[in-house]
């Protein structure tokens, strides 16, 4: 009985979780560098709409997914030239991207009526995915899954042990300093922002390809906000961002299970627990000061002028 | 072939309204210790960005070694054998010190044989640092030392340094200087900028003067006077502060007992168990190396943060809970480090920067501003204390460092407090405004105020307090008076060697 239940929760968990985990990741990278793109909503609507156009059109799934990455990339390079070029207001552009992203979404989508696609296969590893409990929970999901955790270890790897991710922080530190001493900060933080435009762009994808593969306006519900808040709330490290997903999967999974069985409570009140709960959680675990202080990038948010 | 190592040739670079080096040409030989010299907005950082490559001149040829050199940036600087050390350096505090070089070095990105590396060559230069700390937890001095080391890892052919001493206590002054020597015997050459006149004289071999951006004159500083240097460098007699002992009021004006307080910053430092007094008549001075609490005191003194009631007092009122508008109520002024953000807002005129602390002083009426009064109240500052502006509609942030200061502490004056508390009074501001500032403080101690200065400037402290204390690590020394002492004496203490700072641990 346990089993029935607990398998497609945990499952659940890590489906849920997958999409977060892209934008969220994302989002850290451009951060670090001192980018704060409020985007991210705005440009996981463009990447789940392009990959459903793309999958829809016939085309295999790998294919959509590259091109909700580069979709989101191109959006973030919207953004980027406004921001970082033009050194308008980060907060602003990033709005205005994400209206622009739902808008356009919407607009295109318009086409897809109520369509639905095929999801993307689960990968079955031999005698793995037949271990009971874990098998199921662990070892059968799509590839999209497996790489979200791929691409967070790689993200950890390049920002503690590369000189390249050192750089992406100093360059979030203190741009003044960084540019003092010949790296092209505006140039960095391009690349940042567009790996974060392609990652969001690709948890946009998931969306469409796997997780509710029947087109709806809007399908992302909020998930750019919450892996913005999941950055912020993580201070800025990978290993939160990975439990903060999962934490937010889990409660959403737990409360259509809850729903589900017909608990009295309001589902409006059971649908917002999520979000929720995985504030709270974060808050909780990184109040301490000193690691705010360590990593949370100095210079965020604000535009780069070279000085003479 | 040229004998000199870096020729500069009619350098110029004009910014909009000002032209901050106009036709500049020095010479620099292998080995030489060569200093330029001048005041604040004489030119010398600009140059010396242009030289490492962070500014494009306008006109006018770098040779090096001889040949023609165009230096687009830092990295090209780093490539031909020029290192630079930032008077604010260009470091990551929340890195270790082994990544902070790292990144400032090519080739492989290997930590542990670069710790090693780091390691061989600060104990051959003693030089002494740990690789693997975060930076944050190193001192100013140590801070130094990490840019320091960054630069002679690339093996420096030229290393340029602006302003280095400015963050060091006395004897570290003399370890630096050995180090430069030690370099210079080595052939590097040494560009040296300051406008600290005996440590050009100790230093260095031939001077560059620059005045308004122009080459004024190049001279042997260990052949002529340190007089004849100021002269040269301001062109005009170095005015001279004056005081008249007078007595002092019975009671201690401002008074702080056992003032201990945990910094808000988790990278500040705590306050602990610290004294002072400060009666009416004098002018006490605090020394210390940046980051030893002086920010955190002055927070407190100034009601920023708040403490308990008893340990701070004015006049024997206890005024340690009170926030800033109270205390300023009762005859308390200040005068922040930060000229620019905090003395005054940036983008509004001086008339409402003078509004924004004199607006108890009847320019208000009845919650409506009367702007004949503002504007009167900024235009008797600015004609008593010489600031030079277009008038009380100028805005904040076009005037000069030095004027602006001016302003600033002529406004806080202008209220006639029972007490100022000032903070780096006289950095970045040239030697006139300085020796015009410090008059003033002298001259607001002798009608009765209890005056309390935090600088980092010993040759200040001791050009106008009567008694001098020293901070280290969030401690107070005792007060001594300027009679008592020596700058030796005081650069021990803001090491943190001596009997004063011992406690029962």
């Amino acid at each position: 009985m346990i089993e029935h239940l607990l398998v497609p929760i945990l499952s659940g968990t890590i489906v849920a979780a997958t999409p977060l985990i892209y934008a969220a990741i994302g989002e850290l990278v451009a951060e670090r560098s001192g980018v704060v793109n409020l985007g991210v909503e705005g440009i996981m609507l463009i990447g789940t709409v392009t990959a459903f156009a793309v999958a829809f059109a016939g085309y295999p799934a790998f294919v959509a997914g590259l091109a909700a990455a580069g979709a989101g990339a191109l959006a973030s390079l919207v953004f980027a030239v406004l921001a970082l070029s033009l050194a308008t207001n980060q907060y602003a552009a990033g709005l205005a991207l994400t209206i622009l992203g739902s808008g356009l979404s919407a607009f295109i989508g318009h086409n897809f009526g109520s369509a639905s696609l095929k999801t993307i296969a689960k990968i079955h590893v031999p005698i793995l995915s037949d271990l009971p409990v874990i098998g199921p929970v662990l070892f059968a999901h799509d590839a999209m899954t497996y790489l979200a955790l791929a691409i967070t270890a790689a993200v950890w790897w390049f920002l503690y042990r590369t000189k390249a991710g050192l750089v992406v922080r100093i360059v979030g530190e203190a741009p003044q300093s960084a540019h003092a001493i010949g790296y092209p900060v505006i140039f960095i933080r391009y690349l940042t922002t567009m790996f974060g435009g392609s990652m969001a762009g690709l948890g946009g994808a998931y969306l469409a390809l796997a997780y509710t593969p029947l087109w709806v306006e809007n399908m992302t519900a909020g998930r750019g906000w919450i892996a913005l808040a999941l950055v912020v709330f993580a201070a800025w490290r990978p290993g939160r961002v990975l439990l903060g997903a999962w934490l937010f999967g889990g409660v959403t999974v737990l409360q259509l299970f809850a729903q589900g069985i017909g608990i009295k409570v309001p589902s409006e009140l059971l649908s917002s627990l999520p979000y929720i709960a995985t504030i709270i959680v974060l808050v909780a675990i990184s109040r301490n000061p000193q690691t705010l202080r360590l990593n949370a990038p100095v210079s965020l948010g604000q535009s780069f002028r070279p000085q003479g | 072939m040229s004998a000199y190592r870096l020729e500069l040739c009619g350098v110029t670079k004009r910014y909009p309204g000002i032209v901050a080096n106009d036709g500049i040409s020095l010479q620099v030989g292998p080995g030489e210790i060569h200093a330029v010299l001048g005041e604040n907005g004489a030119g010398k950082s600009t140059l010396m960005k242009i030289i490492y490559g962070a500014v494009e001149a306008d006109s006018g040829d770098v040779l090096w070694n001889g040949e023609k050199v165009k230096i687009a940036n830092p990295a090209a600087a780093r490539r031909l054998g020029i290192g630079m050390v930032y008077q604010h350096f260009s470091l990551f505090e929340s890195v270790s010190v082994v990544e902070n070089i790292a990144v400032a070095m090519s080739g492989r990105f290997d930590l542990p044989a670069l710790s090693t590396r780091i390691v061989r060559l600060s104990e051959r230069y003693g030089l002494p640092v740990d690789p693997n700390r975060l930076l944050h937890h190193l001192s100013v001095g140590e801070r130094q030392r990490v840019e320091i080391i960054r630069c002679l890892l690339q093996n420096p052919k030229l290393l340029i340094l602006d302003e280095p001493t400015s963050v060091l206590t006395p004897q570290a002054v003399r370890r630096l200087f050995e180090v430069l020597r030690t370099l210079a015997a080595e052939g590097c050459s040494i560009l040296y900028i300051s406008h600290k006149l005996d440590e050009i004289r100790e230093l260095c071999d031939t001077a560059t003067v620059l005045r308004s951006g122009r080459v004024v004159g190049t001279a042997s500083p260990k052949l002529v006077s340190a007089a004849e240097l100021a002269r040269f460098m301001v062109g005009a007699e170095l005015p001279d502060v004056h005081r008249d002992p007078v007595a002092l009021t019975p009671h201690p004006r401002l008074e702080a007992i056992g003032l201990s307080a945990r910094s808000d910053d988790p990278f500040g430092t705590d306050l602990s168990d610290l004294s002072l007094a400060v009666h009416g008549g004098e002018i006490l001075g605090i020394a210390g190396v940046s980051g030893n609490g002086q920010g955190e005191l002055l927070s407190l003194l100034s009601g920023e943060r708040t403490a308990s009631a008893d340990m701070i007092q004015l006049d024997g009122q206890p005024v340690g809970d009170l926030p800033v508008a109270d205390r300023r109520a009762l005859g308390v002024a200040f005068v922040p480090e930060e000229r620019l953000g905090r003395g005054a807002v940036p983008t509004i005129s001086l008339a409402d920067n003078g509004l924004l602390t004199a607006h108890a002083d009847g320019l208000v009426k009845r919650g409506f501003i009367d702007r004949q009064r503002v504007a009167g109240f900024a235009k008797a500052i600015i004609s008593q204390f010489g600031v030079k502006c277009t008038g009380p509609a100028a805005l904040a942030h076009s005037l000069s460092g030095g004027n602006l200061q001016k302003f600033i502490v002529g406004r806080e004056i202008s209220l006639s407090p029972r007490v100022l508390i000032v903070s780096q009074p006289t950095w970045g501001v040239d030697v006139a405004a300085s020796a015009f500032i410090r008059q003033a403080l002298i001259d607001l101690s002798r009608s009765g105020a209890a005056v309390l200065v935090i600088s980092e400037e010993l040759e200040e402290l001791f050009q106008i307090s009567d008694r001098i204390a020293v901070i280290y690590q969030g401690r107070l020394s005792r007060a001594t008076s300027r009679t008592a002492t020596n700058v030796e004496e005081i650069g021990l203490l803001m090491a943190g060697v001596g009997p004063a700072f011992q406690t029962a641990a």
